[in-house]
């Protein structure tokens, strides 16, 4: 496997990053970067940490790093994660420094700790922590959950001040968004399941509307909804296949959810190198962040409309002769 | 009626599933078939994730019937949580 950290690569331009990964080889990972400068989202960094943990540290080659900000990829702690040496040298960042390094969650307690600590990490006022506890719940639980992920959820966020945005990273190697939801549902393709996992009231637990008495089939659609909302993006990549929600135009009075994502603004493609299980990058805007309550109110609308709409296609109808 | 008071459970932050589920198994549906009405109190919950509504009551409405939400209250409820809560009755009985 091969991994090139580019000079930029954010959710609004991932796709060139994605497109130049090389994951051929699943025994060996070889990590290089641009030279002069390494700026990241850190959804990178959390997929650079889930392939590299899946082997020995002998097995990762990490080229001798130049650039300027290299020292960002030891203060998230990517080298500390895989065990491999590094020659950077830093001045550790007081607590209070505004990031969540790469952390490897594997059970409920670990995530129930990890989302108490984070919220000081990262200076949120209780308004703003709102959301952004509710998306990291939310998706480590989804991997805890569904993925059967070796190396757990592997997260990490980091706050930048000019977009005053919260930018955050999952990833889990697991089995992939298509083989959780073909378990009850028809996804011929990896985009068409993360499709359907988009949807609310479809999970792949079962084809039950209202779900099972843990699943219900909401979760995805949720934090799609909250990306949506605040305007910012969100991004979904499994398999050959990535969604990506883009950001809607700031000059719109009124956003309308959709419950069919293909619905939304978004750009999507199935001819990615293959991603052995799911990775999710959020960024959460800490100045447009609208009030959770709002946003709720507007999911419940959309979420009855799909639930009564799907029952409805399962109605008999009427013979008439 | 018996009351359960979730925050010594689940803190100002409710999204434990696990502990959702152990709630509605060893404590909420015993005392609803033993005839009891059930409160569920809130008070210092600041918010749920809808993954914890539902995993708490869900399953209690798709076995009885909406009508045991006649037996249910939440009280001391934040207004994300009432509506956490709303969404999670209405697709319930949308579905059931």
């Amino acid at each position: 496997m091969k991994m090139h950290l580019s000079n930029s690569a954010f959710l609004g331009n991932i796709d060139p990053f994605l497109r130049g990964l090389d994951t051929s080889d699943p025994a060996k990972l070889e990590i290089t970067a641009n030279k002069k400068w390494i700026s990241i989202h850190p959804v990178v960094l959390s997929m650079a940490a889930a392939l590299g943990l899946n082997l020995r540290p002998s097995d990762i080659k990490c080229e001798k790093l130049e650039a300027v900000s290299r020292h960002y990829l030891k203060r998230m702690g990517l080298f500390k994660l895989l065990g491999i040496e590094s020659d950077i040298r830093i001045r550790e960042h007081e607590p209070a420094g505004r990031f969540i390094p790469l952390t490897q969650i594997y059970n409920s307690e670990e995530l129930t700790r990890f989302i108490t600590e984070m919220i000081p990490l990262l200076h949120l006022e209780p308004k703003q922590a709102e959301p952004i506890k509710y998306v990291v719940s939310e998706l480590v639980r989804n991997v805890l959950e569904h993925a059967q992920s070796s190396c757990g959820a592997i997260v990490a966020a980091q706050y930048y001040k000019k977009s005053n945005t919260i930018r955050i990273g999952i990833v889990d190697t697991g089995v992939g968004i298509k083989k959780t939801i073909n378990q009850s549902h028809d996804a011929p393709t990896h985009l068409e399941a993360i499709r359907l996992a988009l949807i609310p009231g479809i999970t792949g637990t079962t084809k039950k509307e209202g779900g099972t008495e843990t699943n219900a089939g909401a979760g995805l659609f949720f934090i799609k909804s909250i990306a949506q909302i605040n305007r910012d993006f969100f991004m979904i990549y499994s398999g050959n296949a990535m969604f990506k929600l883009l950001k809607s135009a700031d000059g719109r009075k009124h956003v309308r959810l959709e419950a069919d994502p293909f619905k939304n603004r978004h750009s999507k493609g199935e001819d990615y190198p293959f991603w052995n299980g799911t990775v999710v990058g959020i960024d959460i805007s800490l100045s447009k962040t609208s009030e959770f309550s709002v946003l709720l109110d507007l999911i419940r609308e959309v979420y009855i409309k799909t639930v009564r709409e799907r029952k409805k296609e399962g109605y008999r109808k009427p013979r008439f002769i | 009626m018996i009351r359960i008071k979730l925050f010594p459970l689940v803190g100002s932050f409710a999204e434990n599933k696990d502990i959702a589920r152990q709630v509605r198994i060893g404590r909420i549906i015993p005392a609803l078939e033993g005839g009891k009405d059930v409160t569920i109190d809130f008070e210092k919950v600041e918010a749920a994730t809808q993954s914890f509504i539902h995993a708490l009551i869900s399953d209690i409405i798709r076995k009885y019937g909406s009508e045991i939400l006649d037996r249910i209250y939440f009280k001391n409820c934040s207004e994300t949580v009432k509506k956490m809560i709303t969404i999670v009755v209405d697709y319930m009985q949308e579905s059931v």
